[in-house]
């Protein structure tokens, strides 16, 4: 029995401790079935688009990506642009200071985005790698072995969360917000539904933007994700087959000590 | 080295005489690999090895990160997502050395309480655990100072918090936490000390590993059992013993290998699980997160710093002894590395004769309520410090510093152990259902099942 348990502890402590419990995050997150989810889930490369369209559109109007370079649209894993669209997507949309011209000029895909236009829009390069959506059960975080951390819920459910009320303290207006942590925030609802035109006509519902637009930001803060999944994928696979090798060739070294015979 | 009697390298050619009288190199690394290893060790005992792949994966990695990193205030935060985002696999080599520092302290607690069970401490192998407590308390150390890298919002607090206790030592604790952090501040003069001190401070653990595994080659492995290889002649030795290679490295390298499918699926498919989400944002010195939480492995320690506030009644006798010297803070800076400085003192607190714990049926018990007070106090840790965690914190910091001060003294005297196989080869025969050699058949009837 004892031996049980020290197995089930020790099991425990590897899949245990989680450190989810604090970030800010407030109301219920619903979970949301991304499709980047899992071990093998993977970017919807329809889904970036649409979602990088939203945020050029409506995000950036004050918030930044200053960690984002813009080639990185073009890589293979993410939205894929070819490479024309890239650069002409840096030069249509942002401005960038250049210290050698001493002037502002149209953007190139080697420039990262801009950063926030407006004071106090955080940067959401790595937004969605920020925020916890699931904390339990008890504050444990062992719920996001099964959800994730929930960081693009936490997006979705922030863009949804907005009830229509409003107050003013110290002159600044906040906005009532169920999904965030103390309640009232101070970013006007940024997303009503209808707040772009897709080209291929897909939902521009306020939930169908909310989930694009999140899944764009899980891609612009983990942009290598379906790489490196791939490479779990690769090193699982390898490492079992080593481990059975192993375990074959010490059962094969040590069944003459243990007194079994060998069957080969 | 000394030790169980076994056989030695001979050079044979002319060759290898030649370079023996010399450098007897090739004899020394014969004797560490072909250390007679007690036969019966479980599989428990896999986890040296973990540990040894554990910090020269660290270090291996560590210093592939350092060609991309800058650690500079301004910098640092840019020169990860640099690594994450430009470098050729530097997403892996991050996420296997953020997740690699987590293995760590999952192999080295699972380490710590093996030894604490089968009694792993005890003499002559004192020498052995202290060096081990040692090495334990360095890696905390690395592990603290390397999470500060990144130059996020938990690095930034962590580092405050964590500084600050030193801040809490009367009368000179603020001049030693200036002295720490280099100014008045975590600041660069910070980030810079400590990105010096994360890069040596895993070479002083590797000299120390080495003192550690020449400590337990001079005394022997510890063995389930807890009872003695025979070293009367190498025959005898021979009977309970079998050479670390290949039977010990084959064996601890499918533990690891089993290991290592559970590691890396956790860096390949969810290698921010163990993280704080906090720490993706930029360190801010004007935004104090809303709970400053260490990482998972600190925890338990967290929970015991926090456990003894102003309202605890020692804490209030303490204050009042000390003329209000010791506070409820200092007190928790001593609580925390008095927890470890007690179970570092384990081999001189538990007065047992027994060595294993398996003999001990009182022990036994205890020792998993040490277990299950050791995971309560990590899920507290990361608590808020309110009730009804409060409470809980101090029952679970109490029994703590039982289990060490009170519990081990006491019930080696009172405990009755349960009978003991006379040597290594009756354990193993008895569990293999094998005959023992003739000399030993009588034994073998009487010992006990496992």
């Amino acid at each position: 029995m004892l031996k049980k348990f020290a197995t089930a502890a020790a099991l425990a402590l590897v899949l245990g401790p989680a450190a989810g419990h604090a970030a800010g995050a407030g109301g219920h997150m619903e979970d949301i079935a991304f499709s980047f989810e899992g071990p093998f889930g993977k970017y919807d490369q329809n889904q970036l688009q649409r979602g990088l369209q939203i945020y050029t559109e409506v995000c950036s109007a004050c918030h930044g990506m200053k960690f984002v370079p813009i080639r990185s649209l073009g890589d293979a894993g993410g939205p894929a642009l070819p490479e024309d669209q890239v650069r002409a997507y840096a030069e249509q949309n942002f401005e960038v200071f250049d210290p050698e011209l001493d002037d502002f000029r149209p953007a190139k895909p080697t420039d990262n985005f801009p950063a926030n236009t407006s004071a106090g829009a955080p940067d959401l390069s790595l937004m969605a790698k920020a925020r916890a959506g699931f904390h339990g059960p008890l504050g444990t975080g062992l719920s996001q072995l099964v959800n994730g951390i929930g960081g693009p819920e936490y997006i979705v459910s922030i863009l949804n969360g907005y009830t229509g009320e409003t107050k003013e303290e110290a002159g600044t207006l906040f906005y009532e917000n169920h999904a965030f942590s103390t309640g009232w925030i101070a970013m006007a609802p940024p997303l009503s539904g209808e707040d772009v035109e897709f080209a291929d006509g897909h939902s521009n519902s306020l939930h169908h933007e909310a989930q694009d637009v999140a899944a764009f930001l899980m891609w612009a803060a983990e942009p290598k994700m379906m790489a490196r999944k791939q490479a779990g994928l690769v090193g699982v696979i390898f490492l079992v087959i080593l481990a059975t090798l192993l375990y074959l060739t010490n059962k094969r070294i040590w069944a003459p000590i243990k007194g079994k015979k060998y069957q080969a | 080295m000394s030790g169980i009697p076994h056989d030695h390298y001979e050079p044979k050619t002319g060759a290898e005489k030649w370079l023996n009288s010399r450098l007897p190199i090739v004899g020394l690394i014969y004797d560490v690999i072909m250390i007679p290893t007690p036969k019966n060790l479980n599989w428990w005992w896999i986890w040296g090895i973990v540990l040894a792949f554990c910090l020269a994966l660290q270090i291996v990695t560590g210093i592939v990160l350092v060609m991309h990193y800058t650690p500079q205030v301004d910098l640092a935060f840019a020169s990860v997502e640099h690594i994450m985002r430009d470098v050729n696999g530097g997403f892996m080599l991050r996420y296997l050395h953020a997740n690699g520092a987590s293995l760590f302290f999952v192999a080295v607690y699972i380490h710590i309480f093996r030894g604490l069970f089968y009694g792993s401490y005890k003499a002559p192998r004192e020498i052995t655990w202290i060096i081990g407590m040692l090495i334990y308390l360095l890696m905390m150390g690395t592990a603290f100072m390397g999470y500060v890298l990144p130059w996020g919002q938990m690095s930034f607090w962590g580092a405050t918090v964590i500084t600050g206790l030193f801040g809490a030592i009367p009368f000179v604790g603020e001049a030693i936490q200036t002295w720490l952090l280099g100014g008045p501040a975590v600041d660069n003069a910070t980030l810079n000390r400590f990105f010096s001190l994360h890069y040596l401070l895993p070479f002083v653990i590797a000299a120390l590993v080495i003192v550690h595994i020449w400590a337990f080659h001079t005394t022997g492995n510890n063995n389930p059992t807890g009872v003695e290889v025979r070293r009367g002649s190498k025959a005898e030795a021979q009977k309970d013993t079998l050479p670390f290679w290949p039977y010990f490295v084959i064996k601890d390298f499918v533990g690891l290998a089993i290991v290592l499918v559970v590691f890396w699926s956790i860096v390949g498919f969810m290698p921010n699980y163990l993280g704080h989400p906090d720490n993706y944002i930029e360190a801010n010195p004007l935004s104090t997160p809303a709970h400053i939480v260490p990482e998972w492995y600190f925890l338990p320690f967290y929970a015991i710093l926090r456990a003894f506030t102003s309202d605890v009644w020692i804490v209030q006798i303490a204050s009042f002894l000390t003329g209000g010297i010791v506070d409820a803070k200092f007190f928790g800076v001593i609580a925390m590395f008095g927890a470890i400085l007690a179970m570092a003192l384990v081999p001189w607190l538990d007065t047992s004769t027994v060595r294993s714990g398996k003999y001990r049926p009182m022990f036994k018990w205890w020792f998993l309520l040490l277990v299950i007070d050791f995971f309560a106090l990590m899920w507290l840790g990361g608590m808020p410090a309110e009730e009804p965690y409060a409470s809980i914190s101090l029952v679970a910091a109490a029994y703590w510093f039982a289990y060490f001060l009170v519990i081990l003294p006491i019930l080696g005297v009172i405990e009755k152990p349960s009978p003991i196989p006379a040597t290594i080869e009756e354990d193993f025969n008895a569990h293999y259902g094998k005959k023992t050699s003739e000399a030993d058949m009588s034994a073998a009837d009487t010992a006990p099942a496992e």
